[in-house]
């Protein structure tokens, strides 16, 4: 036998002789309760959602007739479409660098040897157990304009006050800065845990060679931690590329439109233009783009690991 | 495999220890000080919401409005704002509602996620490739654009404005099964074959090996999935109008319109909101991180 794993037969010994189909039946048996579930709540609906994307069903029950593809040849002439996914694809670009970059920072430092670790972890995690709308009025209230903390300490060293949410050049940046402070410590729990798993002794090798605290991070941490970070960046993303919740809460799309993101955008024609089957077009469009992000992902990452 | 070693550790070691602080005894370095130092601006940077937000609420709701800007308010601090968001909120309520529909949400994932995962670990059945193909494709399917089917679903099975309508769309969670596939190969098969020379059935070897080894892993998926459901908003936000429903995240929404420019109370309910998961939090924290830690990089 090869020491290799890989050739090692594998242990079908629990398969008694004739037992095939008794396998199959407890096989699907197991699968089953999940399978309900799947079949009911997941797959139905994203087939449902297609064909409702080819109707010009709404919620007042008005046109159920099909339509081919008229839905999708709207969308793809409107502009506020287009508006709403280019905010998507904007708060994805501007929210993944900060933060991947500062969750690296925060478990780079901690993993120099901080003392009292819990209390830093606290402090960086804790705003990721909280739900949207209490970010949302927590920072509602710290970016408002008269009475904000931010704008108090922006006068109070000279500078002049912004009009944070109201400010259609500065609101996409305000919900960044606030997804930033709620959500990187997620990926910064995942940097600290991968960079805890690299082995000490290339650290001492390291040391003995006489290489700096900086040397080590660039020629040890960084290099190993390379498909932790691909990962996080993807992971990144694909959740960037929902935002919804604080957007909404906080600035409901506005100022004039200036942060409405596509997921916005399919829940008001939705639930308040009542246009269910023109939503559900928009809906597969996004997802179309989901898709297509996902497979360039796979095929740039597998590309990297071969 | 012929020496079954019914003592080897369960494979729990490789996750549960992936965590564990490594703490060298190092000098105080200049660098290290620096690295200290940024470390502690962040997280004040990072404690100033939260502040911010306490120092409002205990204000009076004249103070709180000061042009002014103090955290040390003239009147003094004051419960008034939680006393009164308590008598004619509906906090609590929120709170229960978000509790058990989380909960059931957990419960449901958890139970149909390791019965169809050990089915996909151990068992050689027809279609199995298949069934693992579709499911793990599934992982793609982001779930903001399913709410208008999922919502007009909801409608023909009369669901809306019921509990059910929040929790049943939320236990699908392909990754995690995955994350408790991948667990499940790495028990040794040795432990199961000696129940199966007793004639022990699959559900019994599922019930009574399996999910005993696999604590650590099923604690890691319930807090996950725990804190997703949660803090859910897009969904239970959409399933229900029902203002006894309502769960927590989408109950602190309508409190914007209802008091207004009233920022101690609106501080008051947030703090009141973010409440019940940082106290678990603080006493389960090596649990969350390591749960979250583990089934993080699987899950989106």
């Amino acid at each position: 036998m090869s020491t290799s794993t890989l050739s090692r037969p594998r242990p079908e010994s629990l398969r008694k002789p004739g037992s095939r189909t008794r396998s199959n039946l407890s096989g699907w048996g197991f699968a089953t309760p999940f399978l309900a579930f799947f079949l009911v709540f997941l797959v139905w609906p994203i087939l449902y959602g297609f064909y409702m994307s080819l109707t010009g069903k709404s919620l007042t029950g008005a046109n159920d007739s099909l339509l081919g593809f008229a839905n999708y040849a709207e969308a793809l002439a409107d502009a506020d479409m287009w508006r709403s996914l280019g905010n998507t694809l904007y708060f994805t670009v501007i929210s993944t660098v900060p933060l991947v970059l500062v969750a690296l920072v925060m478990a780079a430092l901690l993993n120099i040897g901080v003392p009292a670790q819990w209390l830093w972890r606290l402090s960086y995690f804790a705003p990721y157990l909280l739900a949207s709308t209490v970010v949302s009025l927590f920072f509602t209230w710290m970016y408002n304009p008269q009475l904000g903390l931010i704008n108090e300490f922006l006068t109070g060293i000279g500078l002049p006050r912004v009009a944070w949410l109201n400010d259609p050049n500065v609101a996409m940046w305000a919900i960044v800065i606030a997804t930033l402070w709620w959500t990187v410590g997620f990926n910064f729990l995942l940097y600290l845990a991968a960079m805890q798993n690299i082995p000490a002794q290339h650290y001492e090798a390291a040391s003995l060679d006489g290489a700096g605290a900086w040397r080590q991070f660039f020629s040890i941490t960084l290099p190993q931690l390379t498909p932790t970070t691909v990962m996080i960046v993807l992971l990144q993303i694909l959740a960037s590329l929902k935002i919804f919740d604080q957007v909404y809460q906080m600035t409901a799309g506005g100022p004039g439109g200036s942060t409405r993101p596509v997921v916005q955008y399919i829940f008001e024609t939705g639930f308040t233009g009542y246009r269910l089957g023109y939503s559900a077009a928009i809906s597969y469009i996004f997802f179309g783009l989901i898709v297509v992000i996902s497979v360039m992902q796979f095929v740039i990452t597998r590309r990297r690991s071969a | 495999m012929a020496t079954p070693t019914l003592t080897r550790p369960a494979p729990s070691a490789t996750t549960a220890n992936s965590l564990k602080i490594r703490q060298p005894r190092k000098k105080l370095t200049v660098g290290r000080i620096a690295a200290i130092a940024v470390a502690a601006f962040i997280a004040v940077l990072w404690l100033i919401p939260f502040a911010w937000a306490t120092a409002t609420a205990f204000k009076t709701e004249t103070d709180a409005a000061a042009p002014d800007v103090t955290w040390l308010p003239p009147s003094g601090f004051t419960p008034e704002a939680f006393v009164k968001v308590f008598q004619d909120g509906n906090i609590p309520l929120w709170t229960w509602n978000s509790l058990y529909t989380s909960a059931a949400i957990t419960a449901i994932t958890l139970v149909i996620s390791a019965l169809v995962a050990y089915a996909l670990s151990r068992i050689d059945f027809k279609g199995k490739k298949v069934l693992m193909t579709v499911i793990i494709a599934s992982i793609i399917i982001p779930p903001p654009v399913l709410i208008i089917p999922l919502f007009y679903q909801m409608l023909a099975l009369n669901l809306i404005d019921t509990s059910w309508a929040i929790i049943l769309p939320q236990v699908i969670h392909p990754a995690m099964v995955f994350v408790l596939k991948k667990f499940f190969d790495q028990i040794p098969r040795e432990l199961e074959e000696a129940a199966v020379m007793d004639g022990a059935s699959r559900l019994r070897i599922f019930t009574q090996i399996i999910l005993p080894l696999s604590r650590p892993i099923l604690a890691a998926v319930a807090i996950f999935v725990f804190i997703g459901a949660w803090n859910n908003f897009l969904w239970p936000f959409i399933a229900t109008n029902d203002g006894n429903l309502l769960t927590l995240p989408v109950g602190l929404q309508t409190i914007k319109s209802a008091y207004g420019i009233q920022y101690a109370q609106n501080m008051a309910s947030a703090l009141l909101a973010a409440l019940p998961l940082i106290v678990v939090f603080l006493f389960f924290q090596r649990q969350i991180i390591k749960g979250v830690a583990t089934t993080g990089l699987a899950g989106t």
